[in-house]
């Protein structure tokens, strides 16, 4: 579903991905991980396509097409999706009316008609419930006054009703306590799918505990250095990141 | 700008003159020289069938005039204006200049109507064409005419209101703005040539929204518009004013004047959606709209709330005030003012406290965008009289890209210490954060900003009425079209 060979990539005027290789098969999951500043974030924010991040060499084929020709918006159309470490506010856009947009702007790439209110509202109901969201969300503005937890589980309310092919999970653990961790990964547990890839970029052995990766890969400075199974992980934890660099570099 | 004052006495005679003679032969035609003077005043009142108070109000008015500068304290650029090259009369265009048909509009403005979704006997109207033919307006007008009359509301043109009304007009006219006022508003009240006269009796609930829109005659109000709104006793009206589309209007100068008056326990809710042409991506050309509008809650109780959306002109400079005479009178501004390209706009309001227990609230959301500049001007004034007076203000600012500019000139006068005064001020940009978010949503940039610029005005569009709220909001897009990107 996603290949991804010698990336190199700018974030603003600094080199931080420097070769990164990456190949995603419909239906798994993976886990990146690594350090702080090894290019996490920007792996995926050069796949979802913001802008201040620029691909000086190598390249990334989704679905067969050429993904870094497309601007942000024909991505989310061809079904990838970000669920953002950050989600921005935006005072006095409804929540619901957002999704609505995005949905049908989705729907309509793909030839279907376009989602009227009363089946958009089931259809929303029924994904809130999954991530035990009260009926508020519906009237707020998007991520207004949101807590950090209520931010996390509004992006995956999001994944569930945009369905995408490609969810990247950026740090979507960070921030989180215990109770909400394990709504936030029920939600994304119920939408692994065998036409559906993940893959959540994180700091912490924690959240792989809730999802079960099929592949575990380490980043640093720019590269993947040694990928693996969900064991893998569970030796991160133990021994921390040195020795793999010490094994990569021998 | 102003005439040189030093002229030989014969001169003017013969320049007067020559203006007389230029009224026997335009006479037929229904339009004056260009140029201003007491004949040409005299002339507009005749024309018009005026009582000799409506004469005599105007020549004061113009003589005032004479004696003012035109005012430059403004945060604004603006061209020199010749008073003497405008024509101050001007019956509507012969039809041989009209457009005939649709067929015959400018394909872009039909484009902009239908992005702004006006149905297509209407679109007709709004583009000038000569329209007795095609537009079956006329029983829908009368209808709306029984149903006022039955209700007692008298809604109808001022030209209309000075024939059949003359007490009424002498009793209000220049009660909230004198013909002293200031230097637009003057020549406002010795040149006008019509506009709206609204009078509601006591008790009266207006049975619908009374909008320009609808009122027969009104097909070109021309520059020097004047609007009176009379509410008596406990009687309600809310009222819609301008024109969702552009207007092709080739005059400079739109200096219009609103007055509006709430006896005790009324109320009076003014809309407007104003959308003159704004000159071109360059600046060039456009509308000066110069406009005095304020209302007095004269009586205790009475309420007055005014909510405008600025997008066009290429000058915006208007300040709708409310002075709270009346003990627990209520005033309320709703703006929201867009500046893109060249397009200037100082806006903001009055509010003068002088009863007891007054009341204000003012929300003002300027949009900068373009070359654009924005600046909220505002007066917040308590005098002693008003014991336990409110203010609240909030005033918020949203800068598209980084060649636009945003100004906030508060101004309060407390004078009693049993005041509450509160002002609340922001200035953001458009995010990248905000934009990418959406767009990784699968939405396309257009809306994207669309959605968050309405997500910026959400506290004004939810005063308007419902109709007026949507048209507003798909005006904002069509102004700030391609603004981003």
């Amino acid at each position: 579903m996603l290949t991804i060979k010698n990336l190199h990539a700018l974030a603003g005027e600094k080199q931080v991905l420097k070769g990164l290789d990456l190949e995603v098969g419909a239906g798994e999951v993976h886990a990146i991980m690594g350090p702080n500043g090894s290019g996490k974030s920007t792996l995926a924010q050069v796949l979802a396509g913001r802008e201040g991040y620029s691909v000086t060499d190598g390249s990334v084929t989704y679905k067969g097409k050429d993904l870094l020709a497309l601007p942000p918006e024909e991505r989310a159309r061809e079904g990838v999706f970000l669920a953002f470490q950050y989600p921005v506010e935006i005072p006095g856009v409804n929540n619901v009316y957002l999704l609505k947009a995005g949905l049908n702007a989705i729907r309509k790439h793909r030839g279907e008609s376009e989602m009227d209110a009363f089946e958009f509202l089931t259809l929303v109901r029924e994904k809130m419930n999954l991530m035990q969201m009260d009926e508020s969300f519906l009237n707020r503005g998007v991520n207004e006054g949101f807590s950090g937890g209520e931010k996390k589980r509004n992006e995956i309310l999001q994944m569930a009703v945009l369905e995408p092919a490609l969810a990247l999970l950026d740090e979507t653990d960070s921030g989180l306590d215990i109770d909400a961790l394990r709504v936030v990964a029920n939600g994304v547990n119920s939408l692994r799918r065998q036409d559906r890839a993940i893959v959540m970029v994180t700091h912490y052995q924690r959240l792989l505990d809730y999802i079960e990766p099929d592949k575990v890969h380490v980043l640093s400075d720019g590269k993947i250095i040694k990928s693996g199974d969900k064991s893998l992980a569970l030796e991160l934890e133990k021994r921390g990141y040195d020795w793999v660099k010490q094994e990569a570099a021998a | 700008m102003a005439s040189n004052p030093q002229t030989d006495p014969t001169l003017e005679a013969l320049v007067a003159q020559k203006y007389r003679h230029g009224f026997v032969t335009d006479i037929e035609s229904d339009t004056v020289p260009p140029g201003l003077d007491e004949d040409v005043i005299t002339f507009i009142s005749r024309k018009k069938g005026e009582p000799q108070f409506m004469l005599d109000w105007r020549l004061r008015s113009y003589r005032h005039w004479l004696t003012m500068k035109e005012p430059h304290w403004a945060h604004l650029r603006i061209q020199p204006i010749d008073y003497q090259s405008i024509s101050y009369y001007s019956a509507p265009k012969p039809k041989a200049d009209a457009p005939k048909s649709l067929e015959e509009v400018d394909p872009k403005l039909l484009e902009t109507y239908d992005k702004l979704g006006i149905p297509l006997h209407e679109r007709a109207r709004l583009a000038g064409v000569a329209v007795d033919a095609v537009f079956d307006s006329v029983s829908v007008a009368t209808t709306f005419k029984e149903r006022l009359h039955k209700a007692g509301v008298i809604f109808c043109s001022f030209s209309e209101a000075v024939q059949k009304y003359p007490e009424l007009v002498e009793k209000y006219l220049g009660s909230v703005v004198p013909y002293t006022d200031n230097y637009f508003a003057t020549l406002n009240s010795a040149v006008f040539t019509d506009g709206s006269f609204v009078f509601v009796p006591k008790g009266v609930r207006c049975p619908m929204e009374l909008s320009t829109y609808f009122r027969i005659n009104a097909a070109k109000t021309g520059q020097f518009e004047r609007t009176l709104i009379v509410a008596e006793e406990g009687s309600h009206v809310s009222y819609l004013e301008g024109c969702t589309a552009p207007m092709r209007d080739e005059n400079q100068l739109h200096a219009a004047v609103v007055e509006l008056i709430a006896l005790e326990g009324a109320q009076i809710k003014y809309s407007t959606v104003q959308n003159w042409y704004p000159g071109d991506e360059n600046g060039v050309g456009g509308i000066y709209n110069f406009v005095t509008k304020r209302g007095e809650c004269r009586g205790a109780n009475s309420k007055i709330s005014w909510t405008q959306v600025e997008t066009g002109s290429a000058i915006t400079w208007k300040y709708p005030s409310c002075i709270l005479t009346g003990d627990n009178s209520v005033g309320e501004f709703y703006s929201v003012a867009v500046a893109n390209n060249y397009q200037q706009a100082d806006t903001g309001t009055k509010m003068i406290h002088i009863g007891k227990n007054t009341r204000s609230t003012i929300v003002s959301k300027g949009i900068s965008a373009g070359h654009g500049q924005n600046a909220y001007r505002g007066l917040v004034k308590v005098l002693p009289s008003a014991i336990n007076a409110r203010n609240f203000t909030q005033c918020d600012s949203l800068l598209m890209g980084d060649k636009c500019g945003a100004h906030t000139f508060p101004y309060m006068e407390v004078r009693t210490p049993t005041a509450s005064v509160e002002h609340e001020a922001t200035t953001s940009k458009i995010g990248d954060d905000q934009l990418f978010y959406c767009l990784s949503r699968g939405i396309s940039e257009e809306d994207a900003v669309n959605m968050i610029v309405n997500g910026f005005c959400k506290a004004v569009f939810k005063e308007l009425p419902m109709e007026f709220a949507v048209e507003a909001q798909n005006l904002l897009a069509v102004s700030l079209e391609g603004s981003v990107g």
